[in-house]
């Protein structure tokens, strides 16, 4: 069967690659987004995180022999207390400055985290070898790996708690609480410095989750994270930064949109994603889920 | 008194910095590494333009320069322009772009502004990479220099310096004359308090828009000049790295201050072309071998510039400069009380 002239089989395949990446974007930007409601900073180095986490899980398997499993969850530990490290060392000291100065800091960042992988392991690809779940399901329309239903498995399933976490937890309440108003739940003796350097520590974890997740399908490399944080740049836009939900939403959305270009109109698929952010700003300015400002 | 002896002092320095420049050559500074700085000078300062007098800081003025070079040398190799032309179609580019890419991202405001600008010049840099045009990978190499209104012979390296040094110097006055005209007041109250602004009848989108397209026409402006002077245009100055390269120049030599964009260029550029030799001169002073490899690492140096600017150095240059030399002027008598003569 051909839908516009496509063999379904291929355009599902396509499709199913987009909700992988879809579901990349869609940690990342959750995780963004979090750090921007707490810090007020846009985090340059997402990218960097997501990157770093990758490259943990190819060098705890090359290096000490550690498997998939265990850096799945070694990975965000880490990348996470070096988040709040760098938390604590440096952003720490610029939250009262304007907006500016925390892009700026978290892309100088960025730029030294990149410079020291660089100099260990050089800007090629690392092939991490055959991926840790084999095997494929045949779902009668589509054949797919394992793997990839893993991953979209794994990284939906990180979302939904990170928005059942801030929506329906006694914690999360004080997070969303510290927000909207830090002087006054600071009064309720709440230590709201330990919360934000949480928050970052978290949501960069996040993003060193979804990078290990993309490693053995991926070819991460030292230059990954910079074409991934603008793409997410281009989905907050699109989203808003108002709704978790939302943010989900749109990264999967665009992961799909990215995929069918693919099919259509392959020149154009590093593209699309910037067209519909044009095409959002001029309806709506505010993005999708967008609120104020 | 202060003032006059502080606007003096001003004058003189400025002149000083004008003479260093048309001495540089001579002093044995190399044309073409001249010709560099003072095309990412104006980069930088067409680029401050928009940041310190409207506050929006933009990281897509990369596709502005890039795309600038990429017009006038395609314009000089497929239609061979004049010079002079090369540089007008540059320029023409950029404040047309400037045009449609501001028009899209002033309706944000802040740090969403910043992440539209990027989201649109990745737009533009992966149209660059697909279009046969500007050479993909490759580049457009071998652009010639041609002669700059029928007479001036710019293949002599001296010569294109010079040409370089006035449009250079053309445009930075223009810069200064816009900051301080009404148009540039205005602009800046707008920085102030936008909402003051609108109040008293100003339409800010207005300003934010025909300031942004300025920016951006001087930046292609750059992007041309770089082309002819250098004879060759990459993929890296469409990436939106050059355009973080223009705000840490900004950084560094003073943000909202007229002449710190130059000596921000002046600085970066001579660093990243001296780093190798001074990590190999650190190497053999410490005895530790790593800094010699420093040279294969300017992008982890400028992050190092970046950090320790942000938060240590956030005047800059020329800001610590000139508070330095307020304190310097005021009599002790009068710093410790409220006067104020300025």
């Amino acid at each position: 069967m051909d839908i516009f002239g496509v063999p379904s089989q291929a355009l599902m395949a396509q499709l199913m690659i987009g909700l992988v990446n879809g579901s990349f974007y869609a940690v990342l930007s959750l995780g963004l987004a979090i750090i921007f409601g707490m810090l007020h900073v846009i985090n340059f180095t997402h990218g960097a995180m997501f990157m770093l986490g990758a490259l943990l899980s190819w060098a705890g398997l090359y290096y000490f022999n550690l498997n998939y499993w265990v850096m799945l969850l070694l990975a965000p530990v880490v990348v996470g207390v070096f988040g709040i490290v760098l938390e604590r060392l440096f952003l720490r000291r610029i939250y009262k400055l304007d907006y500016l100065y925390g892009l700026l800091l978290t892309l100088g960042l960025t730029l030294v985290i990149e410079g020291v992988v660089r100099s260990i392991f050089g800007v090629s690809g690392k092939p991490y070898g055959p991926a840790p779940i084999s095997g494929v399901t045949d779902l009668g329309f589509l054949i797919i790996p394992n793997y990839r239903l893993w991953v979209i498995a794994a990284s939906l399933t990180a979302c939904v708690l990170t928005w059942y976490g801030i929506e329906r937890t006694r914690l999360g309440g004080y997070l969303r609480a510290a927000t909207e108003n830090p002087k006054l739940v600071e009064t309720f003796g709440i230590n709201v410095p330990v919360l934000i350097s949480l928050t970052f520590g978290f949501g960069v974890a996040l993003a060193a989750f979804a990078g290990v997740l993309a490693a053995p399908i991926m070819q991460v490399s030292a230059l990954t994270g910079q074409t991934m944080i603008v793409i997410v740049f281009a989905v907050v836009v699109i989203g808003g930064m108002g709704s978790i939900a939302g943010t989900i939403v749109t990264g999967v959305a665009l992961g799909l949109v990215e995929a069918l270009t693919k099919v259509y109109y392959p020149p154009a698929s590093s593209m699309v994603m910037f067209l519909v952010m044009v095409l959002v700003l001029l309806v709506r300015p505010n993005g999708l889920f967008g609120g104020k400002e | 008194m202060m003032s006059r002896r502080y606007a003096n002092l001003r004058r003189l320095s400025y002149g000083v910095l004008l003479l260093a420049m048309l001495a540089a050559p001579w002093a044995g500074l190399y044309p073409v590494l001249g010709i560099k700085i003072l095309c990412y000078a104006l980069f930088a300062c067409a680029f401050h333009l928009l940041l310190g007098y409207t506050g929006l800081a933009s990281l897509g003025h990369a596709a502005f320069l890039g795309v600038g070079g990429y017009m006038a040398g395609y314009g000089i190799k497929a239609w061979s322009l004049s010079p002079e032309l090369a540089l007008l179609t540059g320029l023409g580019i950029g404040a047309l772009m400037g045009l449609v890419m501001g028009y899209l991202s002033i309706r944000r405001s802040g740090i969403y502004f910043t992440m539209i600008t990027l989201a649109l010049a990745q737009l533009v840099y992966f149209l660059c990479v697909q279009m046969p045009q500007t050479g993909g990978e490759d580049g457009l190499q071998g652009i010639s220099r041609g002669i700059l209104f029928g007479i001036i012979d710019l293949q002599n390296d001296m010569n294109m310096y010079y040409a370089t040094l006035a449009i250079g110097l053309i445009a930075f006055l223009f810069i200064a004359r816009v900051v301080r005209s009404p148009f540039g007041q205005s602009m800046i109250a707008i920085k102030d308090n936008q909402a003051r602004a609108i109040s008293l009848g100003y339409h800010p989108d207005r300003y934010k828009l025909l300031v942004f397209t300025l920016s951006a026409s001087l930046t292609g402006l750059a992007g041309a000049l770089k082309a002819i002077g250098l004879g060759f245009v990459t993929l890296s100055d469409v990436h939106w790295m050059t355009s973080g390269h223009a705000l840490l120049m900004t950084l560094v030599g003073g943000l909202g201050t007229l002449s710190g964009p130059v000596v921000g260029a002046v600085v970066l550029v001579a660093l990243e072309n001296k780093i190798g030799q001074l990590g190999v001169m650190l190497s053999q002073l410490t005895g530790i071998n790593w800094f010699a490899t420093l040279g294969e690492s300017v992008i982890m140096v400028m992050g190092i510039v970046f950090v320790v600017c942000v938060l240590t150095f956030r005047r800059g240059i020329m800001g610590e400069l000139d508070a330095f030399v307020r304190r310097v002027l005021t009599p002790t008598s009068t710093r410790s009380s409220k006067h104020d003569d300025e």
